[in-house]
């Protein structure tokens, strides 16, 4: 069995937050306390990071290990975006940063610093949807949800992507501007997984947005 | 993770010493793949010098008549670049066949080149990888090796090195430029960039500590016919299998790497030679001394069939 020798948590650790209850364990008498390491000891190091949240500025005082999601859900209460792998391999955690869309597990929040971060609930809120809310709710583009949020942002992004000329791997002519099509849609929201399975739908709800047909 | 201390670096010269005064330190730039690699505490920083905002986001022309792409360049700025699409279209299609949208618009030039293998016995730290512990072996040989080179590997590691910008690159004689802590600037031929595996499979380029990329230089256009085939397991979002980069002239001379079968992309002289004979020549030059396991014999054939491919496809 473990004991206090090894538990990596102290008492002295676990006080540590204040200097009363401190002495106070220390007057209670248990002096095998004393010969611990204190490996809580040292606050982890933190950095101060302002960005703008849906138009809204903040300042915070972070853990340098804080991603970007979890500054967003974690310290703003921006549930809406969700964490998925929390490795960059689903989408879940779409967001956007500066006008792109990225995977905001892996980025740390100390990184954006001055950006401004557009998430779900910037896109639109019950009552005032984003169109292409709207037409993820039309087309059914969902079975459980915990995906859409990251699923909405990438596909608004998409089409600014293909509006700004950006090309894809099934852009048939790189001189050429890409178009709208089933299939530059599919590949563009490759990154975005969805475990329920909902893609042709997703596809519909985004070419109903930009108007074609999927 | 382990925590770590952060700055953001406001020069270059800032960036350097910052490394240089600081034990445990490693440069970010887009951290897509640091930042996983941290969160498995495969990567174990102690400091992270933040080289995003250094100026070096911008494509110049460059006196010879070809490209300086800064190292901070994005990978969707980069393949969507006007003079990328045209002149060097070969880039711009291996850059889109790679990852998904959220990590092309993330992840940077430099960062591209210097991402680290996906060998699934270095993300298991469960298992020996003598490229994430020296010393501590290798469960890919011997392992599930469908993955894994089948040239230029050593005993000690059969990893591949994933990029598919990396191959575009190396088959257009890309250079990386440098600058260490001391303001002393170099550029490297991207074929002399990767070190052989051998016993220290821990050391993957000639970079020294600190070593700072500005740069990624391109010679003038070569004209010709740009393709990148890709072959992987699903059609998007995949590392490559393997991978095919060619440019290829009207009379069938041209140039060839391959993605997926060596720790670099892996380009021949001699099999560039051979191309006009076809792609079982240009393959046999390409892959000679390969050695391959019962799970990756497949990538031989697989590559001298995507090269037929390729082939085929330039002649239109």
């Amino acid at each position: 069995m473990s004991t206090s020798e090894n538990f990596p948590i102290s008492r002295r650790g676990l006080l540590a937050g204040g200097a009363v209850s401190v002495a106070a364990t220390t007057a209670a008498g248990a002096p095998a306390a004393e010969a611990q390491p204190a490996r809580t000891k040292e606050r982890p190091p933190t950095a101060r990071v302002s960005f703008e949240v849906n138009g809204a500025a903040h300042e915070l005082e972070l853990d340098t290990r804080t991603t970007l999601l979890d500054a967003l859900r974690e310290h703003l209460r921006l549930t809406g975006t969700k964490k998925g792998c929390d490795h960059g391999q689903c989408g879940a955690c779409t967001v956007i940063a500066d006008g792109r869309r990225i995977n905001s597990c892996l980025s740390l929040a100390v990184q954006h610093d001055g950006d401004k971060i557009t998430t779900i609930e910037g896109l639109g809120l019950p009552g005032n949807l984003h169109p292409m809310q709207q037409a993820f709710v039309v087309h059914d583009g969902y079975q459980c949800g915990y995906c859409t949020p990251g699923q909405i942002c990438s596909a608004v992004a998409v089409l600014g992507e293909i509006e700004a000329g950006i090309p894809s791997h099934v852009t048939a002519d790189l001189s050429e501007a890409p178009k709208v099509t089933a299939s530059e849609l599919r590949e563009r929201m490759s990154g975005n997984i969805c475990r329920c399975g909902a893609y042709s739908n997703i596809i519909d709800a985004i070419a109903d947005v930009a108007e074609v047909k999927a | 993770m382990k925590s770590f201390t952060y700055e953001r670096a406001a020069t270059p010269a800032a960036a350097t010493a910052a490394f240089a005064r600081t034990p445990g330190a490693r440069f970010i730039a887009g951290g897509t793949n640091l930042l996983d690699l941290m969160k498995l505490e495969i990567e174990t920083p102690a400091h992270l010098v933040d080289v995003s905002r250094l100026g070096f986001d911008k494509i110049e022309a460059t006196s010879a008549g070809g490209l300086r792409i800064g190292a901070m360049v994005r990978n969707t700025d980069l393949a969507a670049d006007p003079r990328v699409r045209r002149d060097y279209g070969l880039l711009s299609r291996a850059l889109v066949a790679g990852a998904s949208g959220q990590l092309r618009n993330k992840a940077t030039t430099a960062g591209n080149l210097l991402q680290r293998t996906r060998c699934p016995y270095f993300y298991d730290t469960n298992q020996p990888c003598n490229k994430r512990k020296p010393g501590s072996g290798c469960a890919a040989i011997g392992g599930f090796s469908r993955l894994h080179a089948v040239i230029g590997a050593s005993e000690a590691c059969i990893a591949t090195h994933p990029s598919d910008m990396a191959v575009a690159m190396q088959a257009l004689d890309a250079a990386v430029e440098t600058v260490d802590a001391a303001g002393k600037a170099r550029s490297i031929a991207l074929a002399d960039f990767y070190r052989a595996p051998g016993n220290t499979p821990h050391l993957e380029t000639v970079l020294a500590p600190g070593e700072l990329i500005t740069a990624v230089t391109l010679p003038k256009p070569l004209g010709g016919t740009h393709i990148y085939h890709k072959v992987r397991d699903r059609a998007s979002y995949a590392f490559a299998l393997i991978s095919v980069g060619a440019v290829i002239q009207r009379d069938g001379s041209g140039r060839v790497a391959l993605g997926g079968v060596g720790y670099k992309p892996w380009r021949v002289p001699a099999a560039d030679a051979e191309l006009p004979r076809g792609a079982k020549a240009a393959a046999s030059a390409l892959l000679a001394g390969a050695k391959t396991s019962h799970e990756n014999a497949y990538k031989l054939p697989l590559v001298e069939r995507t090269l037929a491919a390729v082939l085929t496809q330039a002649k239109g």
